[in-house]
């Protein structure tokens, strides 16, 4: 029988009904300062006493330098594309996730399955196979979507680590340069996100905001499904002097 | 954005001829696929042949995860759907669309098989091949294990593959013992696949001319309405670049 606690068939080897600690994922578009993030919640976390491991996508031992490779060559089909990325997660799951919820960790996962499905909808407009494939993955206990705006993204992009192929999209052949292709693809999946965060109940943090305020109200949400509960947040305040540089 | 992707529930519209075989290491399938190659051939058709091996992707990265003790189930079988896939749109789909007969050795059906044995949730596997496309004729080589391991023993290969004993599994530290428990479940979950999938099941331990006769028979009933695409450049089995891992890793 299918296990609430998984998001389709799940793992049928593994019980996942003792994991105690907290699975937390932030999501957002490329670029959008999400591992900035995630190392300020892990000190904060850390400082109020809870055990925290961060995962990240493409981290997985197996699957990181397989990936690395392929995307030097051609990946020319979406199933291996989506495929590979879902094995490099399904490592990291079975490895660091569910061992870390079983002692007991807050786990920060930098991106989750969400990310998946954003990418595979783009290519494919098909939501049902991507969501059938990550059916083995555990539903976290919080998804906080940091979401922007193609426009603010393209000149944060522009500012930090500069355009990319693929996040820009450039296998779809959306627009003529760097630049086109790369606002029309993140705004396709900035849409798709939006949709998602309906569908799946996202906390959505607007990511416009100085990085205070988003470190802030990524707290704000995420104290309430801890342990200690509220009794933390107002004692703590958010450095000041923090930049976002994703 | 792309129409509706084809499913494997449904019949591909391509002018091309899908045919596959199925069954265990020493059912005789590649035996019956090779005859049926060149019966093919001599009748002047263009056929595209192509099998389950692993791309040096899969091979690399699986031989990382075997020295790390650290393939699951679940990333076993993701890594094989990635390379299928792969060899989908790079070897099968290519001939097909072209109107050419293409014959594989292995298909999906022997990840549903073999993921399944493996502990994977026998629909989840089902769900994750969804994109392949559907054979026109499937044929399942039918043989009782034992059978088979003379085959293998005794035969041109004296020895079993590592991972078709399923040695991996820990199910017994000799390799005949560990292949005849894993493939006679493999042959459990096989049986269950050839009613749900309706594949043709031939009798293995019949003669080999004999099982030929009768799959050319088949095939022929069914190439009655197949317009032969004829190429002008003879045979050509790679129709794209395949990734490839490089050596140095």
């Amino acid at each position: 029988m299918e296990n609430e606690r998984y998001f389709g068939a799940g793992l049928t080897y593994l019980n996942p009904s003792d994991l105690k600690g907290k699975l937390i994922a932030i999501e957002g578009t490329d670029g959008v300062g999400r591992s900035t993030h995630i190392e300020m919640l892990q000190e904060w976390l850390e400082v109020q006493g809870y055990g925290v491991i961060t995962t990240g996508w493409t981290r997985s031992n197996l699957m990181s330098k397989t990936i690395e490779v392929a995307k030097q060559g051609n990946i020319l089909d979406r199933w291996s594309f989506s495929l590979l990325y879902a094995t490099d997660f399904a490592d990291r799951l079975e490895h660091q996730i569910i061992p870390a919820l079983r002692s007991g960790f807050v786990v920060l996962a930098d991106r989750y399955i969400y990310t998946a499905f954003a990418r595979d909808v783009v290519r494919s407009g098909d939501r049902n196979w991507i969501r059938d494939v990550f059916g083995f993955a555990i539903v976290p206990d919080l998804v906080c979507y940091l979401r922007i705006d193609v426009d603010t993204l393209a000149l944060r992009v522009i500012e930090t680590s500069g355009m990319n192929y693929w996040e820009s999209g450039m296998d779809l052949k959306l627009g003529a340069d760097l630049y086109d292709s790369f606002k029309k693809y993140q705004s396709l999946l900035i849409e798709e996100f939006d949709k998602m965060a309906e569908e799946f109940h996202f906390e959505v943090v607007d990511a416009r905001q100085p990085p205070e305020e988003i470190q802030e109200a990524l707290r704000s949400k995420i104290q309430p499904i801890l342990k200690n509960g509220q009794q933390y947040l107002a004692q703590t305040t958010v450095p000041e002097s923090t930049s976002d540089q994703s | 954005m792309t129409p509706a992707p084809l499913t494997f529930d449904q019949p591909h519209p391509f002018p091309g001829k899908l045919i596959i075989v199925e069954g265990i290491d020493g059912s005789g399938k590649s035996t019956q696929l090779l005859l049926l190659e060149k019966w093919l051939e001599a009748k002047g058709l263009n056929v595209v042949f192509t099998e389950w091996n692993s791309s040096d992707l899969v091979r690399e990265t699986t031989r990382r995860g075997k020295k790390n003790k650290t393939l699951t189930p679940t990333t076993f079988s993701l890594l094989h759907a990635t390379d299928f896939a792969s060899r989908l749109y790079h070897n099968i789909m290519p001939p097909l669309k072209a109107g050419l007969i293409v014959l594989a050795d292995r298909y999906v059906y022997t990840a549903f098989a073999r993921d399944a044995v493996r502990g994977v949730s026998p629909e989840w596997v089902r769900k994750v091949y969804n994109f392949a496309i559907r054979p026109d004729m499937a044929f399942y080589f039918n043989v009782p294990i034992e059978v088979a391991i003379s085959r293998l023993l005794g035969g041109t290969r004296a020895q079993l593959k590592y991972y078709e004993a399923g040695m991996d599994m820990g199910l017994s530290q000799d390799i005949t013992e560990s292949f005849r428990i894993f493939q006679s479940r493999i042959l459990a979950e096989y049986d269950k696949i050839v009613s749900e999938y309706g594949l043709i099941t031939m009798d293995a331990t019949k003669d080999i001319e004999e099982q030929q006769n009768e799959m050319r028979h088949v095939v022929s009933n069914a190439l009655e309405n197949y317009r032969p695409k004829r190429g002008t450049h003879g045979k050509r089995t790679l129709f794209w670049r395949r990734f490839n891992v490089s050596k140095s890793e």
